[in-house]
């Protein structure tokens, strides 16, 4: 273990317009933690994940990954990478989930878990298809290594995605609610492949609102209220009332 | 009328046809690159090369084949001094080279407008997905975007090729020997208009057939995640419900 944090964030600031999102948020997350980040639609919680991989290119503010800043530089106002490559290596690194799945609809499911191994990555292609199927079975897809996206329910899609974000063997696990666009009784088993990954070990953010997952599985809780973190704490330590009114008002609503 | 005489001049005609596939062949494929790089000069953020594409694209959509055909073969030849000191001449007085040049030109005005929609209607997500595990410019470009676009527009894009077959016939007017050129001369022969137009509209159906089950079969191949629904039956219950 490496003493610098996985994941730095420093006074983030992001201005969509004359609307600030993110109000100053600054966090650390050390190796192998699993955070949950909460909070209401309109909270800036996905806004704040989407800073961390560049996404979002914060308006002021620096992030850093394994102790590197990603150099930002302002141009006509509005805030962009300074380098296209350190972005796209460090995007290589910090792989993302997104909330309706985003896999490539012309790539057969395997096609989808090797693409940014061989093309980005530029590993060899045998070891990116012996990876991919073990990542597979990992994730509970058998048989479906030729299909398309759009034969495969959201669960499974989901699934797929979770396999395509390990392929690429990444440092840390973004999670944009991963489970919102999914049917109820496709939930859980997402959450089961995620929570399999928590107990392995891997520094994993999750944008959620399974308050379940959040209590259960995470080692810490960010809340989010109006782009500021007003709630960072161990879930045993801040689900008692009266840590702070917004979080219990968050969560009697949740419940 | 009589059969006999239609089928010899069906076999006559049939001497036009590699011109005609040739004149097809060529412009569209010469068009499809231009077209590729118009699109993308129409997206980008270069504001006077995006002015420039679509004043093009006006001007190219919006006047008669016919015209561009003439204004290239007849209208350059009023500039031939200029075009003999640019020693251009040489393929300016060559109608072949000219037709060819128009039907590109025409072409590649339509085909950019559909690549820029094909471009256009590739989901955002699927392309923030290829940013996010760390793609971007001509590899995202050339794996995500185009591959995706491509499929979207395969069925516009053989609507346009069919156009172009049709459109060779033009080059007739500019002392082509391709199928509707050698048509006339035949009518001008023997004064018989309906049985050879009718043999050359027999011919120009035949090869947009072929063309057609082509372009089908091209589609079918290339796009399996279209062809194969998770749900096919319901898909098309649905569909029959809803019309």
């Amino acid at each position: 273990m490496t003493a610098e944090p996985a994941v730095s964030l420093r006074d983030i600031r992001k201005k969509f317009g004359h609307f600030e999102v993110l109000k100053g948020i600054s966090f650390d997350a050390k190796e192998g933690d699993v955070i949950s980040i909460l909070g209401s639609s309109g909270s800036g919680k996905s806004t704040m994940l989407r800073c961390i991989n560049m996404l979002e290119v914060p308006t002021s503010g620096t992030v850093s990954i394994s102790g590197e800043a990603i150099a930002t530089k302002a141009r006509h106002g509005a805030s962009l990478p300074a380098s296209s490559r350190q972005v796209d290596r460090i995007r290589s690194e910090v792989a993302m989930v997104f909330q309706s799945f985003n896999l490539w609809s012309h790539m057969t499911i395997l096609q989808n878990i090797i693409e940014a191994p061989i093309h980005v990555q530029k590993r060899a292609k045998a070891e990116c298809i012996a990876e991919a199927e073990a990542l597979l079975e990992k994730v509970g897809i058998v048989d479906k290594r030729g299909a398309y996206p759009s034969e495969l329910s959201g669960g499974q899609q989901q699934r797929v995605a979770i396999a395509r974000a390990l392929a690429q063997k990444p440092k840390v696990l973004l999670f944009d609610e991963p489970t919102s666009a999914l049917d109820p009784e496709l939930v859980g088993e997402v959450l089961t492949v995620m929570r399999g990954l928590a107990n392995e070990g891997r520094t994993m953010l999750v944008v959620t609102h399974e308050m379940g997952f959040a209590r259960e599985v995470s080692d810490r809780i960010l809340f989010l209220h109006k782009g500021q973190i007003e709630v960072d704490g161990r879930p045993g330590e801040i689900f008692t009332k009266g840590v702070n009114p917004h979080f219990d008002q968050f969560t009697s609503r949740v419940h | 009328m009589s059969l006999p005489f239609i089928w010899e001049t069906f076999r006559t005609l049939l001497t036009g046809v590699p011109v005609t596939l040739e004149l097809t062949i060529v412009s569209v494929i010469a068009g499809l690159f231009l077209a590729l790089m118009l699109a993308v000069l129409r997206l980008s953020q270069f504001r006077l090369a995006r002015w420039f594409v679509a004043t093009y694209v006006f001007a190219f959509r919006g006047s008669p084949m016919l015209v561009q055909i003439f204004l290239i073969y007849y209208g350059l030849g009023q500039f031939r001094g200029a075009l003999q000191e640019l020693h251009l001449w040489y393929w300016f007085r060559d109608p072949y080279f000219c037709v060819l040049l128009a039907l590109s030109l025409n072409t590649a005005a339509y085909g950019c407008e559909i690549i820029r929609g094909g471009l256009q209607s590739v989901p955002a997500q699927q392309v923030e997905a290829g940013r996010a595990c760390g793609m971007s410019g001509l590899l995202l470009f050339r794996r995500i975007t185009l591959p995706i676009a491509v499929r979207n527009v395969m069925p516009i894009y053989g609507n346009e090729i069919i156009l172009m077959v049709k459109g060779t016939s033009l080059a007739s007017t500019v002392t082509i020997m391709e199928i509707t050129g050698i048509a006339a001369k035949l009518i001008a022969e023997t004064y018989r208009a309906f049985e050879v137009f009718a043999a050359a509209g027999a011919i120009y159906l035949l090869i947009n057939f072929v063309l057609m089950r082509l372009i089908a079969l091209v589609e079918r191949a290339s796009s399996p995640h279209l062809r194969r629904s998770a749900r096919p039956a319901e898909d098309i219950d649905a569909i029959a419900t809803t019309h």
